[in-house]
């Protein structure tokens, strides 16, 4: 028992042995803080780059939001900062509003959301918490942001070219994403939204392989399948979504580039520009939505699902309670992210689709509820009764599932091929997805960033600041998004740049002035967080070796872990991560590297058993455990 | 020392593969998609019509031997590692690489008998569809190569063995499912015309 075995073939296990004996790690500046290979670094390095981008791409809204709710006002004010974009009437240039949209969709879709989200604490947490030394390849790990670098660097770049950056909408439809003539964003500035685009992709199918790899590979021992933590279960579903739809993306954008550069005709087809045809002859536009689609749902739950775990775990860690219905959390995940390649058509329903076809697609859609529906259920009943601590985290985890019913709820009507032709590209859609996606998945990442804060930079953030943080931020987002479904309904179409045309619209005016200022409220709240975060980073409270009394690895650690994580050998695993407020326990939470031979007090029958079996097993060969 | 020591109970070990193998696994995973996300647009596209009627080139049929004769060669290679015979695995290794340069050469002349056809790569999409199919195919088949040859190099050193199966292993992993890939993509494209 004194030697480790980690049953890692010979070839890749030497890096452990360095571990063991030798831990620290003495690089110079740049192999320790830029081109690191530790995963903590590049979870850090996917964290800031992330908040910069949330910080841009708020900031393009609240100014696209300035001309919706107040159309006549003079923004100036503004040149300092857009220069040209701002027209000699004090306007926002029509066609950069376009670009101002769309790229707040790329952005936080990918760049926040995805990049932002899933890299920052899938390369945090999965080591840390399946009990692993590092990812299963370090320079892969490394490699991935520093594409996902170089993408950034490129969207970034569009912004200051004279033709302004990409502006077909984030979906990038052809014909207007594909014809450089059809606006000035459809020149170089959706060139280089797909090249961006392009080296995003290679970096998520980099990171996606490395997860998906080390959750299933690099496990310690006792971890099985059944006590990893929601959190890694979510990351790993998360990581084969993104690697079987990112591709799709990938050859979507590819055609889309042959067709913009190379004279191929896949999606367009019988084009007239004043008055005179196009070569192009024989594509179809629709399919570049099918393919994009096909990515585009399954991203919806690359942004969603590991706000979701991140929420599992601390709600269960803050209400003193196990998580209610563990296996119902694992298996709606896993159906979520089945029916999430199998319901992307309901984008399309008013593509002139068959009405049989858009029923199916209704069906499918709807079914989605039920898991979600579980998932709200075992939220719910995880709170009820229990302990709960209102932590920073606690409550934007619980803001999350209030984002996500409310959200969520409109779904079923928008997912009714029916409906949705009524609905279909209004503001309701916009209230929608930002409620249910957007902010749900937002609430996940600042949730996350407050709980693992002390284990990111080893002291703790304010929790009064954190409180106020949120309390603006919630309110701010419902009265944000709320009215958008008044506006929806009564027909406002999303993206036009202005509705002061048509005489209906006028009676709204005072509606889309609220949102206006909501959103701009809200931004504002968003500096709280950051000087909070950038304040604690230096001058925060030291953080205990376990601030919230949580039971999985990663607490198991020392205040600042090195690369490598553990400075001796890695715990084993004896139990599942939610053993919190067990009967009989002496604390209200059992860590996993307890054995039950220790807790012969709170152990239920069943557990007692276990031992025995286990014991059996002790010094000898252990029997290996099937996949199941 | 022993009195001090707690007896606890052993957890089990958790499976768990070749980390590096099973990531090659899951990149042929991300490939197979691209790929059959193309072909999934092509048959979308053509079910609506418009559609230009062609041949595919015969050598396509002969390339599609010269990859299956490539797997064995391939395979050869990975049993002579196997057993540790290396001046039999040079050579299986090299012969593989040649015949992917000859795969590589008769996609070449199957392009040169479209365009003598009149399908170009810029026209109706039947045509752009299998240049970019199997163009991207052999770009994968390029990128195999480079890989064989790092492979070979390594053999040289004399790193390739039974003990050291891993590298070799992951080669012959992706040039089989390049194979493969292609047997896909020429049924595929000779089925839907």
């Amino acid at each position: 028992m004194a030697t480790i075995d980690t049953h890692i073939p010979a070839d890749v296990q030497h890096g452990d042995h360095e571990h063991d004996h030798e831990h620290e790690h003495h690089g110079n500046f740049w192999t320790n803080y830029i081109f690191s290979q530790d995963h903590k670094v590049i979870a850090k390095q996917f964290l800031i780059t992330g908040m910069a981008w949330a910080l841009i791409g708020g900031t393009l809204s609240v100014i696209f939001r300035l001309q919706l709710g107040f159309p006549d006002a003079n923004l100036e004010w503004l040149r300092p900062l857009l220069g040209g974009w701002i027209t000699d009437q004090g306007k926002i240039d029509t066609e950069f509003y376009l670009a101002l949209v769309t790229m707040h969709g790329t952005i936080m879709v990918f760049f926040v959301l995805t990049a932002g989200l899933s890299g920052t604490f899938s390369n945090f947490l999965i080591p840390l918490q399946v009990g692993a030394r590092d990812m299963a390849s370090g320079f892969m790990n490394m490699l991935s942001y520093w594409f996902f670098f170089l993408s950034s660097a490129v969207m970034f770049t569009s912004f200051f070219i004279s033709t302004g950056p990409a502006s077909g909408g984030w979906t990038a439809y052809p014909p207007l994403s594909a014809l450089p003539q059809a606006m000035d964003g459809s020149g170089l500035g959706m060139t280089l939204w797909l090249v961006a685009m392009a080296l995003f992709i290679v970096s998520t199918l980099l990171g996606g392989i490395n997860y998906i790899t080390t959750v299933i590979n690099m496990r310690t021992q006792g971890m099985s399948f059944t006590r990893l933590p929601l959190t890694i279960w979510a990351f790993f579903f998360t990581a084969i979504i993104g690697l079987l739809s990112f591709p799709v993306l990938f050859g979507a954008a590819l055609l889309l580039i042959f067709d913009r550069s190379f004279g191929t005709s896949f999606y367009l087809s019988d084009i007239f520009i004043g008055g005179e045809a196009l070569p192009h002859v024989g594509g179809s536009p629709i399919l570049f939505q099918h393919l994009f689609w096909f990515l585009g749902h399954p991203e919806v739950y690359i942004v969603l699902l590991p706000a979701l775990g991140i929420t599992s775990e601390i709600i269960a860690t803050n209400s003193r309670k196990p998580i209610f219905g563990y296996k119902a959390m694992v298996g709606s995940m896993l159906f979520i992210a089945i029916l999430s390649f199998v319901v992307w058509a309901h984008h399309m329903f008013v593509t002139g689709m068959n009405p049989f076809l858009g029923s199916i697609f209704t069906l499918l859609t709807l079914i989605i509820a039920v898991p979600s529906a579980v998932k709200i259920f075992n939220y719910v009943t995880t709170l009820w009764q229990g302990n709960i601590r209102f932590t920073s985290a606690m409550l934007f985890s619980i803001g999350l599932v209030s984002f996500f019913l409310t959200g969520g709820i409109t779904g079923l009507f928008l997912g009714n091929s029916a409906v949705d032709i009524q609905l279909h590209d209004t503001y309701f859609v916009v209230a929608h997805f930002h409620l249910v996606m957007g902010s749900a998945s937002f609430f996940g990442m600042i949730a996350g960033i407050y709980h693992w804060f002390p284990k990111m930079f080893g002291r703790m953030m304010d929790e009064r600041l954190g409180s106020i943080h949120f309390w603006v931020t919630f309110l701010g987002v419902y009265f944000v998004f709320f009215p958008m479904h008044y506006i929806g309904i009564a027909g406002f179409p999303r993206r036009y740049y202005s509705w002061t045309n048509f005489e209906t619209f006028s009676s709204f005016a005072d509606l889309n002035m609220l949102v206006s200022i909501a959103a701009i409220i809200t931004l504002s709240a968003q500096f709280i967080f950051l000087f909070n975060f950038f304040y604690s980073i230096f001058r925060g409270k030291l953080a205990p070796a376990n601030p919230w009394g949580a039971t999985t690895l990663e607490w198991t650690t020392p205040r600042h872990p090195k690369h490598g994580n553990w400075p001796g050998e890695i715990p084993h695993v004896y139990r599942w991560p939610y053993d919190y407020s067990k009967p009989g326990a002496k604390e209200d939470y059992i860590p996993q590297t307890i054995p039950y031979s220790e807790t012969p007090e709170s152990n239920l029958p069943h557990e007692n058993e276990l031992i025995k079996l286990e014991m059996e097993g002790t010094g000898a060969i252990v029997v290996d455990e099937k996949k199941h | 020392m022993v009195s001090e020591m707690k007896i606890v109970e052993e957890p089990r070990k958790t499976l768990s593969m070749h980390p590096r193998k099973f990531g090659m696994w899951l990149f042929l995973g991300s490939v197979l998609m691209l790929f059959a996300s193309w072909t999934s647009a092509y048959i979308v596209r053509r079910a609506e019509g418009n559609w230009l009627y062609f041949e595919l080139p015969n050598i396509f049929r002969w390339t599609s031997l010269v990859i299956l004769a490539s797997s064995i060669t391939m395979q050869m290679a990975y049993r002579s590692a196997r057993r540790n015979q290396l001046s039999q695995l040079k050579n299986w290794m090299m012969a593989t690489a040649i015949l992917g340069l000859v795969f590589l050469a008769g996609q070449w002349m199957g392009w040169a008998d479209l365009v003598r056809n009149s399908v170009y790569f810029i026209g109706n999409p039947a045509g752009s569809f299998v240049y970019v199919i199997t163009g991207f195919h052999g770009l994968h088949l390029i990128s195999a190569i480079i890989y064989v040859l790092i492979v070979l190099k390594s053999s040289f050193k004399g790193k390739i063995g039974p003990a050291n199966m891993a590298p070799i292993e992951m080669c012959a992993t992706y040039w089989h499912f390049l194979g493969a890939l292609w047997i896909y993509l020429f049924v595929f494209l000779t089925i839907n015309r």
